[in-house]
């Protein structure tokens, strides 16, 4: 935000610059994508495309101007204007009343969430949104959250509308269908944060009210002093254990239920042995009691929750096939094309699906050619071309021309959702119960309450008062505070540490299943290879332009994956695409044609010999597309290895104490290749369909392994979600992920080894926070069994043992983050902290 | 000392005057959107004097 600002003056050099010289392609003042011609300016700013101009002149003509000077070319590049209408399904009452936050005659509140927020200029043109279109009221944004909450009056303006102009100003809203479903609650519940204030209220006061005491001050203040102080602290008291303890006494009221000895136990024991002697110490009139500590205690454990909750707050980890379709689609409807919702489809409804769009539902094609991408469902990278009359199945996305369907099945019956909703895509994992706190403090608990019924039965033979003493006291100074608070605050820094560097973990608990995998599975497309990406390099004659375009118009007729890679890295120039004659393709070999009268052969070596060409041996290598021209060679496309950089390190890194699998729903022709990557005892598994996927991941748990599975698309949920650790590898952070246990940014994936040694020494410092935790306890213990424990003594050492385990697991985790390899901290990293 | 009598609940009800505050800041939902307000904060001069005068174009 800060680096936007500073760039400030850059732009106006950069359009002088631009100005002097025509060789250099002008930035668009708008969006700053290059400009392609000189067809669309204003005064001295250039625009790439009419989009960003009528832009750029909406904004200027309602003086909204000063977003250029918020940020360096702050816009979205909106090559097209997207006609109004395309919202009108929002308006629908159904549709309407699910996504409306609030809604009354005169006003209505909507929250969007735009992905496109991306600077401080953004924040400002959506919260001036209300002098861009009459009717908007107050609009907010949510910067960390990507979300704008407008509010509006739905007599002036409708939902559409407002979706509409948010569109237009390169904003456009995300409606996919989970945004029907409920929304995410806020980060730290108010609740939370009202209980946290009430305990630090009280701590505050009361160690007021203790300090004379502590200090011996009685003498000179005399016992009224002392009196109104211990009623003052009960007054006070009473809040902290009603509601700030609230959640403690109702978490263990359910584990004791459940038969269970959960962390909550030993703390609720320890509040009620608290304040009960307090309360009987202040109305017998015998002393002050111990309120200080207590409203301590509490204050120390709500934080420790306050900042659990908000290191874990980050992404979205649960997310289904609602995340990933639309929430609308286009219906023809005798002839004409209607913007509809998906919940309002039936079976017989004909669809228009342009270039990039799914297929919500299980449909035959009626009209077109249909290249089916079905990376998402099945992993196999190749797009499938489908005649008329063939069934396409929902989740595709068609890659080409327009295509016209009929619906066959509801969408709620489609093979992706029928396949999401069987049992075991379904299955939530066990709210695991067994985490190192938890079966810490079982034994703690024992303990405890063996040395107390000890130390009682000791004293009570000889004073049976100074028992009591002993059994309450050893209740009140064993209260596991520094043991509650070593995991979330050593487990909290932890996934903030990683957060930093690109890791994001759903939560601490991930870190412990982490640090016990022993078999790592992954997916091919997508995870360990990019699926786009690498350079297209060319050897041979060298190639004149028009001749390059040739190539291009050629290329560009086949959907095979290497085509699209060779069409990718040939820009294109301005000049309309030459004709294709004669076109034909052999699928899986390569393609031939007639452009501007010479004849042009693209494909593997193989088919270029048979046809007649002469080939060096040299060039007989695979992922390359040959050319050749009127029978003559002319040299060959090399499309650089796209597997990610350092892959063979992270496997030969894993491989050393873990056993490691490959399942790929794409076919084998690469079997080679990887065998070679993970060895000889690797398994390496082709065509895999999600099911099997998932059903490999259930076969080696059944052997007893501790499985992670890294994948990237919707045909790894169901693996990822059976495994111990799913680990969903994305191109850019806030990209669709299917449901996982961690999210990775494909730049990170070699780091994940260093991942897993980082998850085993964050285990070790909440071990060695239990340590000094115990250190504590047995000083106090040895105190309290004697029934010697006074409110000083434990006004001391319950913040000292708190303090020492937070100060240590912070820094210990800091320190180690730092030396794990995990890579250098991302970029702004404030953005998603 | 006995002064000391009425400061004591003296100083819990200016406190408590801030516990107040505090439940009202979280009430307001101060506390679900930290990252924004910083933000808001570079722009915010210039909104305001521009809204006045649209305001005063709008009332003209």
């Amino acid at each position: 935000m800060t680096a936007a600002l500073s760039q400030h003056p850059l732009r106006d050099a950069r359009s002088v610059d631009s100005a002097g010289g025509p060789e250099l392609a002008v930035a668009c003042f708008h969006c700053g994508t290059p400009c392609p011609d000189r067809n669309h300016v204003r005064g001295e700013r250039h625009f790439c495309c009419l989009g960003c101009q009528t832009v750029h002149e909406l904004l200027q003509d309602q003086g909204l101007g000063h977003y250029y000077d918020l940020g360096a070319t702050p816009g979205r590049r909106q090559p097209v204007l997207t006609g109004e209408d395309r919202y009108a399904f929002l308006d629908e009452s159904s549709v309407r009343d699910r996504l409306l936050d609030f809604a009354s005659d005169e006003t209505q509140r909507v929250t969007f969430h735009v992905p496109a927020i991306h600077c401080v200029a953004c924040v400002w043109l959506l919260e001036n949104l209300f002098r861009l279109q009459p009717g908007v009221g107050s609009s907010t944004v949510n910067f960390a959250r990507r979300e704008v909450s407008i509010q509006f009056d739905p007599r002036q303006v409708s939902l559409a509308k407002v979706a509409g102009v948010l569109d237009t100003l390169g904003y456009p809203p995300d409606l996919k269908l989970s945004a029907l479903d409920s929304r995410r609650g806020s980060a730290v519940p108010r609740r939370l944060w009202l209980q946290l204030g009430v305990a630090g209220f009280v701590f505050g006061n009361t160690m007021l009210f203790s300090l004379p005491g502590y200090f011996g001050l009685d003498a000179f203040s005399g016992p009224t002093f002392q009196k109104m102080f211990g009623v003052l602290s009960l007054l006070l008291g009473l809040p902290v254990v009603l509601f700030s303890a609230a959640d403690y006494w109702r978490a263990a009221w359910y584990s004791l239920q459940q038969r269970r000895l959960s962390i909550e136990v030993p703390i609720a024991l320890g509040i009620a042995a608290l304040f009960a002697q307090s309360a009987y110490e202040v109305l017998s009139g015998h002393g002050e009691g111990y309120f200080d500590s207590l409203a301590g205690l509490l204050f120390f454990l709500l934080s420790g929750r306050v900042f659990q909750q908000k290191a874990f707050d980050r992404l979205t980890f649960d997310r289904d096939y609602k995340a990933f379709f639309p929430l609308s689609v286009i219906r023809l409807n005798a002839g004409t094309e209607e913007r509809v919702s998906l919940a309002q489809l039936n079976v017989g409804d004909h669809l228009r699906i342009r270039h990039g769009e799914l297929v919500p539902a299980d449909a035959r094609l009626i009209r077109g050619q249909a290249s089916m991408d079905y990376s998402f469902v099945t992993g196999e990278a190749d797009p499938v071309s489908r005649q008329v009359n063939d069934v396409l199945y929902a989740g595709g996305c068609q890659t080409g021309g327009t295509i016209d369907l009929e619906i066959l099945k509801p969408v709620s019956q489609s093979y992706l959702t029928s396949l999401w909703n069987q049992e075991a895509f379904r299955k939530e994992k066990d709210d695991t119960f067994d985490t190192l706190t938890n079966r810490y403090s079982v034994r703690f608990t024992w303990l405890i309450l063996l040395i107390a019924a000890g130390a009682a039965a000791f004293w009570t033979w000889s004073d049976p008062a100074r028992g009591i003493r002993a059994f309450v006291g050893v209740l009140i100074v064993a209260c596991p505070c520094a043991l509650a608070l070593a995991a979330p605050f050593t487990l909290g820094t932890a996934v903030r540490v990683l957060g930093r560097r690109g890791f994001f973990l759903r939560n601490g608990q991930v870190l412990e299943a982490l640090a016990g995998i022993d078999s790592v599975v992954f997916d091919k497309t997508g995870t360990l290879t990019a699926t786009a990406g690498g350079e297209v390099k060319f050897t041979g004659t060298e190639l004149r332009p028009e001749e390059l375009r040739a190539i291009r118009a050629l290329a560009s007729q086949s959907s095979h994956p290497l085509a699209r890679r060779v069409v990718a890295s040939l820009t294109p120039d301005s000049e309309v695409a030459p004709e294709v004659e004669e076109f034909s393709e052999v699928l899986g070999q390569g393609v031939t044609g007639r452009v501007e009268g010479r004849e042009w052969w693209l494909g593997s070596p193989e088919w270029l010999r048979e046809a007649g060409v002469e080939l060096s041996a040299s060039a007989l290598e695979a992922s390359s597309v040959h050319v050749a021209r009127d029978g003559r060679y002319c040299g060959r496309f090399t499309v650089a290895n796209s597997l990610r950089p350092e892959t063979d390190r992270l496997l030969q890194g894993l491989a050393t104490d873990c056993d490691l699998a490959l399942l790929s729903g794409d076919n084998d022709r690469e079997a080679a290749r990887f065998r070679a990557l993970f060895g000889l005892p690797a398994t390496l598994e082709f065509n895999q369909s999600p099911a099997r996927k998932l059903e490999f991941i259930r076969s080696l748990q059944e052997q007893g392994r501790s499985v992670m599975m890294v994948g990237d698309g919707l045909n790894d949920a169901g693996a990822l979600r059976q495994s111990q650790v799913g680990v969903a590898v994305v191109e850019q952070i806030g990209a669709f992920s299917p449901a996982s246990d961690v999210i990775l940014e494909a730049s990170r994936l070699s780091r994940l080894g260093a991942l897993r040694k980082f998850a085993g020494t964050t285990l070790n410092l909440i071990r060695a926070s239990f340590v000094i935790s115990t250190l504590y306890n047995v000083i106090g213990l040895s105190i309290a069994a004697a029934g010697q424990l006074s409110p000083v003594v434990c006004a001391i050492l319950m913040p000292l043992s708190s303090v020492t385990v937070v100060a240590f697991a912070v820094g210990a985790v800091h320190w180690f983050g730092r030396r794990a390899g995990l890579g250098p901290v991302l970029g702004t990293g404030e953005e998603l902290s | 000392m006995s002064v000391i009598l009425l400061l004591i609940p003296f100083s819990i009800v200016i406190a408590a005057g801030f516990l107040g505050a505090f439940f009202w800041a979280v009430r307001s939902g101060q506390y679900e959107d930290t990252a924004t307000p910083s933000m808001r904060l570079l722009t915010d001069e210039t909104a305001r004097v521009r809204r006045e005068t649209l305001d005063q174009e709008r009332g003209s």
